[in-house]
């Protein structure tokens, strides 16, 4: 008899753990690691991000499958677009982009547009400031824009044809001051080149740079940004982020952000789409993301559905005209 | 040198001299294109993308067809680059090993090394299938856990993991 | 004497019982990823970062670096038994590594090798507690016309070491320099040499062409000859170690030499890859036996071993002081500082004490652990040998693949690992040299690259080259190095012979 019992009880319980999976069945989720691919390198500003994600997600048991990061920067991220563009209805797969998003279909002429792929959430914009060394003359727009327009200013970037360059182009259009754009592999290594003096000026990131603002090394000019960075505290004796002015206010007509935002592949569910804009809200609402953005300082604005749909829409049309502009396009 | 030994019957080593001096001829003339395409000039702060593809593929040309001329001149046809027997001992561990890269893409790292492993041991090793299957089966469940499970790095997976659920 | 209190004051946070016994672990695990190529340095470190985050930052830093110290010993091991150099700064431990073991001498250079690696670090560490200051800005000296000059010098100091056909040696070159050029040119944005396919986007890496050239082309001779390794009679055990070391006193002068050029180049930081070949070239070049190089010479595992892991380790210096990374590793490593909220720069040493004497003081325990624990392994890893042949061949193979896939998560490069064994397999017996390919492999996209953002810099001009003491003495330098043979016969010509 008592095996019998036996029996009833498990079955019940198989009845019971049925039920369970049939009522988790209706909210979707992942049942497999999930990959997360970074269209750059290890060590730079997406990578960054995207492990700070996979940590938050292990750290606040956010998700019970784990994020796995892979790089994958072939041919300034073409490779990781192609792969995500080919996958799919795959729902285990996300993708940070940035900037190259646009630029680089634009510039290698590759098979991919964003619409290849699902948008599912903006997490937030980076910001670009426009810095000298100390020891240069040059303590305005206006004074670093005369300056170019009586000789040639050394401008490092990151990479060629991608946003550092686009933005200098930029620069050079509105004002009529000369650059020479100087590629070099990443961010970091374009401040340390600005300290050196090796170049004049550069347009790096908030966080590439910072180390050494603090350090009285350089010294911030502008940011391409449509209103002043929200960041108060203090960086330097004098200055916080929230200091330096918009590129617009020292008669610099230009502005650029560089995308932060998450994909899916296409021929997902909105279902799956919902499940992820739902975690990526709880990983923005811990204090360590928070405090990833006041260290970039970062604009916050995050975006998604058809908002997003539209700032890509937009600001894809403004890459196609910026590059026309400049002869970045492939021919 | 042991090129001598095994019969004296083989493939000739002037042979692949011209062979892979050949391929590389051809490598060279693909960079040269290549470097043509995308402009091998000198502009004026420094040289164009196809400036260094073009130049290096021109050399590698004059390199490789110096190497031509040697191995041709040289003509000692006795001399073997590989003899038959030899060459099928390599085939017996190359054969495997392209059949093992190619079984990676339709049923994953894991069953295709596996069976390498049984195949090598078995086949060429002359172990008994009680000592290799083991091997084989501790070799794919450490690297199952070291990569997949530790530090999640997840590796080409067939069917078999797929139904499994991974 | 503040540095000396502060270490004190590091140390004793780094022998806390928790974070010595994540050293300990750190140093194991480090080893096993050194192990297997496919997770060698920065991959390691890169998937156990977020791992480490429940930890304090300096606890974590510690177990990090205290992986980065065992993979660094760990590139070794598969370097000299089995000729596959996992990092590309294991290549030139291999040119006579490989020999030494292949001769019985496995155990030696096994600790030739993790004894130079931790004299080299030493050094590097004393640099970074002792000097920092004075070397800290050196960096912010080198810009694209200093970074070429000194991959010159590493091109300089090597060319015209391999015996052989001249033509072959120049067809290798240019056959390395052309993969090192596939992909994406970083100073025009264009693609190169892809052809319209994507699977070659992301160029040849290094440990891709590596693996097949030198590890699976070694497998297919040693089939060839018998399908058995050689080296396999060598005598292994502990004493092996003490007859090593006496042996290496009489090499000192090329440790300390070696030691410095490491820290030279971790420092500026050109890195650890042109650190090594450079240090193996010189010891070459001014070596009584030079040309017995390549045949299995103590010297020539402890050249490349001492300076590659000096420059490896003094690298952390310029990630610390400018957030510049050094070494991939090290680029993994400053992603970790951002994330623990720790701002790398000249700030660092300033704002967290704790942290950064906590690190420096964790890097001499952690080296001087992990060479402990290696020391001690050297048997056993000089052992793997002599399991029989099918099995470890199979093996290798199955690790080297997965080596080729992780590199890029790329099935197709493990279609391209086995072209380049056979290709390697065929260059090998056609003596062709391979080092010169490697070589210009590892270093000729950054060559190509820092010449061109000079000349943009200075407008077309090359005397930008020429144009301050710094670049000029190291470009005179290379020239040295390249017109060595001519120089030193003119030399012995000076001098005429006794006889």
């Amino acid at each position: 008899m008592r095996v019998s019992c036996r029996r009833v009880l498990m079955g019940c319980a198989a009845v019971l753990s049925a039920c369970c999976l049939a009522a988790t069945a209706q909210a979707w989720e992942p049942s497999k690691p999930v990959q997360f691919y970074v269209p750059a390198g290890t060590g730079g500003g997406a990578d960054q991000m995207a492990r700070t994600i996979q940590a938050i997600v292990a750290k606040h048991n956010l998700m019970k499958q784990p994020i796995v990061v892979q790089n994958k920067g072939g041919g300034a991220g073409a490779e990781a677009f192609l792969e995500v563009k080919e996958k799919k209805g795959d729902a285990h797969l996300l993708l940070i982009t940035l900037s190259s998003l646009f630029t680089t279909p634009l510039a290698t002429g590759v098979p991919f547009r964003w619409s290849d792929i699902t948008p599912v959430k903006m997490l937030a914009l980076d910001e670009f400031v426009l810095w000298v060394n100390t020891e240069s003359p040059w303590k305005s727009v206006a004074e670093l824009v005369a300056a170019g327009k009586t000789q040639k200013l050394r401008m490092g970037g990151t990479g060629s044809r991608q946003e550092d360059h686009i933005i200098t182009v930029a620069i050079g259009k509105a004002t009529g001051a000369q650059f020479t754009y100087v590629p070099y592999k990443g961010g970091g290594e374009v401040a340390v080149q600005l300290v050196g003096g090796h170049i004049d000026t550069s347009v790096n990131n908030p966080i590439e740079a910072v180390s050494h603002w603090k350090a009285g090394k350089v010294r911030p000019l502008c940011v391409f940004d449509s209103k002043p960075m929200p960041y108060p505290e203090k960086i330097t004796d004098t200055m916080s982020w929230a200091d330096i002015p918009t590129c617009k206010s020292q008669g610099l007509d230009v502005e650029y952000l560089m995308l932060r935002g998450i994909f899916m592949p296409a021929g997902v569910t909105q279902e799956q789409v919902r499940y992820y804009i739902d975690l990526l809200d709880k990983v923005r609402a811990t204090p360590e993301w928070k405090e990833l953005m006041a260290q970039g300082a970062f604009n916050q604005t995050a975006l998604e559905g058809a908002e997003f749909r539209a700032w890509l829409e937009r600001e894809e049309e403004r890459h196609r005209q910026l590059m026309a502009e400049a002869g970045f396009l492939a021919k | 040198m042991p090129q001598f030994a095994g019969g004296g019957r083989g493939i000739g080593q002037t042979t692949v001299e011209v062979v892979l001096a050949l391929l590389f001829m051809t490598v060279g003339g693909l960079a040269v294109s290549e470097g043509l395409r995308l402009g091998n000039g000198w502009g004026f702060d420094g040289p164009e993308a196809g400036y260094f593809p073009f130049w290096v593929g021109i050399l590698l040309i004059v390199a490789s067809g110096a190497t031509l001329v040697q191995a041709i001149r040289r003509h000692d046809s006795g001399r073997l680059f590989v003899s038959w027997p030899r060459l099928l001992l390599v085939s017996r561990v190359l054969g495997p090993a392209i059949v093992y890269s190619a079984g990676i893409f339709v049923v994953g790292i894991y069953a295709a090394s596996a069976a390498l492993v049984l195949w090598f041991m078995r086949g060429i090793g002359g172990f008994p299938l009680r000592q290799a299957v083991p091997v084989a089966a501790a070799l794919v469940t450490v690297t199952f856990l070291v990569f997949e499970i530790w530090f999640l790095v997840p590796l080409p997976k067939g069917p078999v993991e797929h139904a499994l659920g991974f | 004497m503040s540095e000396l209190l502060a270490l004190f004051h590091g140390f004793s946070i780094a022998l806390e019982p928790t974070n010595l016994a994540l050293m300990v672990a750190g140093i194991v695990l480090g080893v096993l990823i050194g192990v297997l190529p496919g997770l060698g340095g920065a991959n390691g470190v890169a998937i156990l970062l977020p791992l480490t985050f429940t930890l304090e930052p300096v606890s974590a830093i510690i177990l990090l670096s205290c992986i980065y110290w065992g993979a660094l010993f760990g590139g070794a091991i598969t370097s000299i038994l089995f000729n596959i150099p996992g990092e590309p700064w294991s290549v030139a431990t291999t040119f006579d590594g490989y020999p030494m073991a292949q001769n019985g001498r496995a155990a030696e250079a096994l600790t030739a090798a993790f004894t130079s690696s931790f004299i080299g670090a030493f050094v590097a560490i004393l640099v970074i507690t002792f000097v920092s200051p004075l070397v800290a800005g050196f960096a912010l000296r080198f810009g694209p016309a200093e970074f070429f000059a000194v991959m010159f010098l590493a091109f300089a100091s090597f060319i015209g070491l391999s015996s052989g056909s001249p033509f072959k040696t120049m067809a290798s070159m240019m056959v390395g320099f052309l993969l090192a050029g596939v992909g994406l040119d970083t100073v025009t944005g264009e693609l190169r040499g892809t052809f319209g396919s994507t699977e070659l986007m992301r160029g040849f890496n290094f440990l891709v062409v590596v693996i097949g050239l030198f590890g699976i082309s070694e497998i297919l001779q040693s089939v060839e000859e018998g399908l058995t390794f050689r080296g396999r009679e060598g005598r292994i055990d502990l004493k092996a170690v003490l007859r090593t070391w006496a042996e290496m006193i009489r090499h000192k002068a090329i440790i300390v030499r070696s030691a410095l050029i490491g820290c030279w180049m971790g420092i500026t930081p050109a890195g650890a890859t042109p650190a090594s070949f450079m240090s193996y070239g010189v010891a070459r070049r001014l070596s009584r036996h030079g040309h017995e190089f390549g045949k299995g010479r103590i010297e020539g595992v402890i050249a490349p071993e001492t300076a590659a892991h000096a420059a490896g380790t003094s690298a952390l210096l310029p990630m610390l002081t400018l957030g510049i990374p050094g070494s991939p590793t090290a680029a993994v490593l400053l992603g970790g500082l951002i994330m623990w909220g720790l701002q790398p720069g000249p700030m660092l040493f300033v704002e967290q004490k704790d942290f950064v004497w906590g690190l420096i003081a964790s890097m001499y325990l952690g080296n001087v652990v992990g060479l402990l624990i290696v020391l001690v392994a050297v048997p056993w890893f000089a052992a793997i040998l002599r399991v029989p042949f099918p099995i470890i061949a199979a093996i290798i193979f199955v690790v080297c693949a997965i080596g080729a896939y992780t590199v890029n998560n790329a099935a197709f490069d493990i279609v391209l690992m086995l072209i380049f064994g056979v290709l390697g397999y065929v260059m090998k017996k056609l003596d062709y040299p391979l080092a010169p390919l490697v070589l210009a492999l590892v270093l000729g996209d950054r060559t190509e690259q820092s010449f061109r953002q000079a000349l943009l810099l200075s407008e077309g001009s090359f005397t930008i080259f020429f144009s301050n003491a710094l670049v000029a003495s190291i470009m005179l330098f290379g020239f040295v190095m390249l017109f060595w043979p001519v120089l030193s016969k003119l030399w012995a010509r000076k001098e005429p012979s006794p006889a």
